[in-house]
């Protein structure tokens, strides 16, 4: 009976938003390390959302402060490779499921 | 085998409810589960899903509300780092039970409402609450708590689908759950009245796509298909013993949260440790996996993807748990679903059929 299993896709990714945006975590959303299973998780009412290394880099620096901009130069200072297109598709993608808020920078 | 430890316990606390809902999935027997666990029970099974792997808590019920000691549960589970779930009536969600929960570290709340007004919505509950549901949604969001409401569809509310959402719209609702019935427990006692025609879920489809499109990215739409309905069953709770952990309040731990019946021993917390059961229980270990399938299951190429349904929805319809869910339009007993289904799109069926109230003496 659980209930997520039966839920539809969230639909096709059709929102973005500049990089001077500052996205933080959703209301009710939290980031953990989950000992037992040795990953990041994000946690939310009904959803448990396991983080690749990637996404908990991300996500890490999504804390209310740093703009997109700086979210980009913050993971170029750890990877080579950091195409700006790819983080920006990521963040909208789970703030259109409201696992993160984006909120204008000025 | 190797076995993965749950990634969330649901917590049953009580099964007491002020409100009397017709669709309740609680046992119909409800006078058998008036031994609750203590608090100290309540906190070593929050601690040992923890340590089991376990990533949520949801506390349930009944009205979870009705425990006194539902801010000490709460700690337990905050201070175990799992994301804590209150899923309420909202009836007795006072302002300082509120404040109380908050300083605890409850992290989400869902309310439940039965419909957009106060007639229909305290005729379906059995118990004049909307207003104070409306009341304690707005609390939620007051305090600073993500709001999800969760409304349960079914024949004599459904057609006020768009009258519902608009509700949750103006509550600034983040989610809302709109789940058609599934009958378990008091559900399957009212079905007749409960299950809706054809014509109601397809205009119901409409006005819900349609919402979805409309509030993306602001509100949350989760829609959950009849499965009486569906061409192919439900993958439940993501597979037997695989995910999620009921705990009754009386201590019983079960896979699903409609097994009570099934013939098979209790495993109670009380006499077990939640490890033993989880891994090694004959009630967890019994339909795990696809060994116990029989045809067409067996056999079937979408048998790890819906994973033969609901054991508990066989049982309930056929007496045995292993056959197929007979919701799949595949399975052997697909006519006992496909005469409910007939019977609730008769053109002599009305919308409105009697319930039988949710209650302690049957």
């Amino acid at each position: 009976m659980t209930r997520d299993a039966q839920r539809s896709g969230a639909g096709p990714l059709t929102q973005s938003f500049p990089t001077t945006g500052v996205p933080r975590l959703g209301r009710g959303v939290k980031l953990r390390y989950d000992r037992a299973r040795e990953r990041h998780v994000l946690l939310l009412p009904e959803t448990v959302v396991v983080l690749n290394t990637t996404g908990t880099a991300i996500l890490e620096l999504c804390d209310g402060q740093r703009t997109v901009a700086d979210i980009v130069d913050a993971l170029r200072e750890t990877y080579a490779d950091v195409p700006e297109g790819q983080v920006v598709a990521y963040l909208a993608k789970l703030a259109e499921r409201r696992h993160l808020e984006i909120t204008d920078g000025d | 085998m190797e076995i993965d430890g749950p990634l969330g316990l649901l917590a049953e606390l009580t099964y007491r409810c002020p409100l009397a809902c017709a669709y309740c999935s609680n046992p119909v027997e409800l006078a058998a589960y008036r031994e609750e666990l203590t608090t100290a029970e309540w906190q070593r099974v929050i601690t040992e899903a923890a340590e089991l792997g376990a990533l949520q808590c949801h506390l349930s019920g009944g009205e979870p509300l009705l425990r006194r000691d539902l801010a000490d549960l709460v700690r337990t589970a905050a201070e175990q780092g799992l994301y804590t779930n209150l899923v309420t009536s909202a009836l007795g969600f006072t302002a300082a039970r509120a404040a109380e929960l908050h300083d605890a570290g409850l992290d989400h709340v869902q309310v439940s409402l039965q419909a957009d007004e106060p007639q229909l919505s305290d005729r379906i509950a059995g118990s004049p609450s909307f207003a104070r549901k409306i009341e304690a949604a707005r609390r939620v969001r007051e305090l600073g708590w993500p709001l999800t409401l969760n409304v349960v569809l079914h024949r004599q509310n459904i057609d006020r689908v768009a009258e519902v959402l608009a509700a949750a719209e103006e509550l600034e609702a983040d989610r809302i759950e709109l789940a058609n019935t599934q009958y378990y427990g008091w559900a399957a006692v009212n079905r007749a009245a409960l299950l809706p025609s054809r014509d109601q879920l397809a205009a119901a489809e409409v006005v819900v796509r349609a919402a979805k499109e409309r509030l993306r990215g602001r509100m949350e739409i989760i829609y959950v298909i009849p499965d009486y309905y569906a061409t192919y069953p439900k993958p439940c709770m993501g597979g037997w013993g695989a995910r999620q952990l009921v705990v009754v309040p009386t201590g019983d731990a079960l896979p699903c949260l409609a097994a009570h019946d099934l013939p098979l021993p209790a495993a109670n917390v009380r006499e077990h440790p939640l490890s033993w059961i989880w891994r090694d229980s004959p009630i967890f270990s019994a339909y795990r996996g696809t060994d116990w399938m029989q045809d067409p299951c067996r056999s079937c190429a979408r048998r790890e993807v819906d994973l033969g349904g609901c054991r508990c929805q066989a049982f309930a319809l056929t007496g045995d748990a292993t056959r197929t869910d007979p919701v799949c339009h595949l399975a052997p007993d697909h006519d006992v679903v496909e005469a409910a289904v007939a019977e609730a799109n008769a053109a002599s069926r009305p919308v409105e059929l009697p319930l039988v109230a949710r209650s302690f003496r049957r």
